[in-house]
């Protein structure tokens, strides 16, 4: 499964509620605002980077791009753009937008 | 049924009637995913329309509620002050259309003080291990 | 592949609708088909043919109705959160058309993968 996140943890607890329901083995993908969570410094950014272990993690590169943060982010998470992100969604059995 | 839910003839020819001769034996898995708490927004009155239409392709439904979503079942829902349309009625209308699998994460129920008693439906609640195992099996999943 | 794509917000308050649009636009380009493009909640508000955007920015009612024209990507708009809303037939951008939730349901069942875009 591949379980898209739109929203930034600073905002709302979305991201935890994704993480403690996907399973090992599935896909993450970070686009909009949840993008800041995979930056250096963000408070989610241990929990993304636990993630990582479990889980391949993404991050949409125009949206950190957009919000000037590209070099922050960190180790591990997987940059792709929007060809990347139709592989993706081709390439996982379904999808799950996390709203 | 409740009132305002109808679905006569000429509702299933404004819902896009499906081709069920193109489509027979199309059956997949869905679960439609409640993370919002009810009133303060639309997304669970318009999941909820989402749900009822479901009922008449003859999928393979199922509805989760998680974090706020929960609050989408508890009983007696009172909305005759804040003057909208009230309409918790429907969740117990979803048997009669052969919409029975409603799971509800316990995380979720006991991180707001709610029990099984609390909610106006038989539900099966489940641990999020458990809930995110029958998610993982799904074909479809659809989050309001 | 065939793609069906659901969009829960409105243009320009939330980056869904932009998502859900290069998104499109990608899996085009890589040569995979879009089933249909449904619009809900406030996604509806996409196809209201009266936005006026400033010059300098994207128009996104006129760029889902180019998608539509190019490539003939089906756009419907929820005729329930429609009517909500006051989208109406007269005031529907081109390439657009008002529906029922079935198709909705339909695109989830036909299409190869269904992506939700939204709040």
């Amino acid at each position: 499964m591949l379980h898209i996140v739109n929203r930034s943890p600073g905002e709302r607890s979305t991201l935890y509620s994704c993480l403690r329901l996907a399973r090992p083995g599935h896909s993450l993908l970070l686009i909009e605002d949840a993008v800041y969570a995979a930056t250096a410094g963000n408070a989610a950014a241990d929990a993304i980077r636990a993630a990582t272990r479990t889980l391949k993690v993404y991050a949409l590169a125009p949206d950190l791009e957009a919000r000037g943060m590209k070099g922050a982010a960190i180790e591990g998470v997987a940059l792709i753009d929007y060809r990347g992100f139709v592989d993706l969604v081709a390439g996982c059995p379904v999808a799950q937008s996390w709203l | 049924m409740p009132t305002g839910w109808s679905y006569s003839a000429t509702e299933r020819a404004r819902t896009g009637a499906f081709d069920l001769e193109e489509n027979a034996g199309a059956i997949k898995k869905f679960m439609f995913v409640n993370r919002k708490a009810p009133h303060g927004s639309v997304y669970a009155l318009e999941g909820l329309e989402v749900v009822l239409i479901s009922a008449a392709f003859d999928q393979d439904v199922s509805l989760a509620f998680l974090d706020d979503g929960v609050y989408q079942l508890v009983k007696g829902q009172d909305t005759k002050a804040i003057e909208t349309k009230n309409f918790s009625p429907a969740f117990r209308a979803l048997e009669g259309y052969d919409i029975e699998k409603l799971y509800v994460e316990r995380e979720s129920l006991e991180a707001r003080g709610l029990t099984e008693a609390s909610l106006m439906v038989p539900v099966e609640v489940l641990a999020a291990s458990d809930l995110a195992a029958l998610m993982a099996g799904q074909d479809v999943v659809i989050g309001f | 592949m065939n793609f069906g794509i659901l969009v829960n917000e409105g243009p320009y308050q939330r980056e869904s609708s932009d998502s859900a649009y290069l998104f499109c636009r990608a899996a085009i380009d890589a040569g995979h088909k879009i089933h249909r493009v449904f619009f809900y909640h406030d996604g509806v508000y996409a196809a209201n043919k009266l936005t006026e955007p400033p010059q300098d920015d994207r128009h996104v009612v006129n760029r889902w109705s180019k998608l539509a024209e190019d490539h003939g990507v089906d756009l419907v708009v929820c005729v329930a959160a429609a009517l909500r809303r006051g989208i109406k037939d007269e005031i529907l951008a081109k390439g657009f058309r008002i529906s029922g939730l079935g198709q909705l349901v339909e695109s989830a069942i036909h299409a190869d993968r269904l992506v939700v875009f939204g709040d």
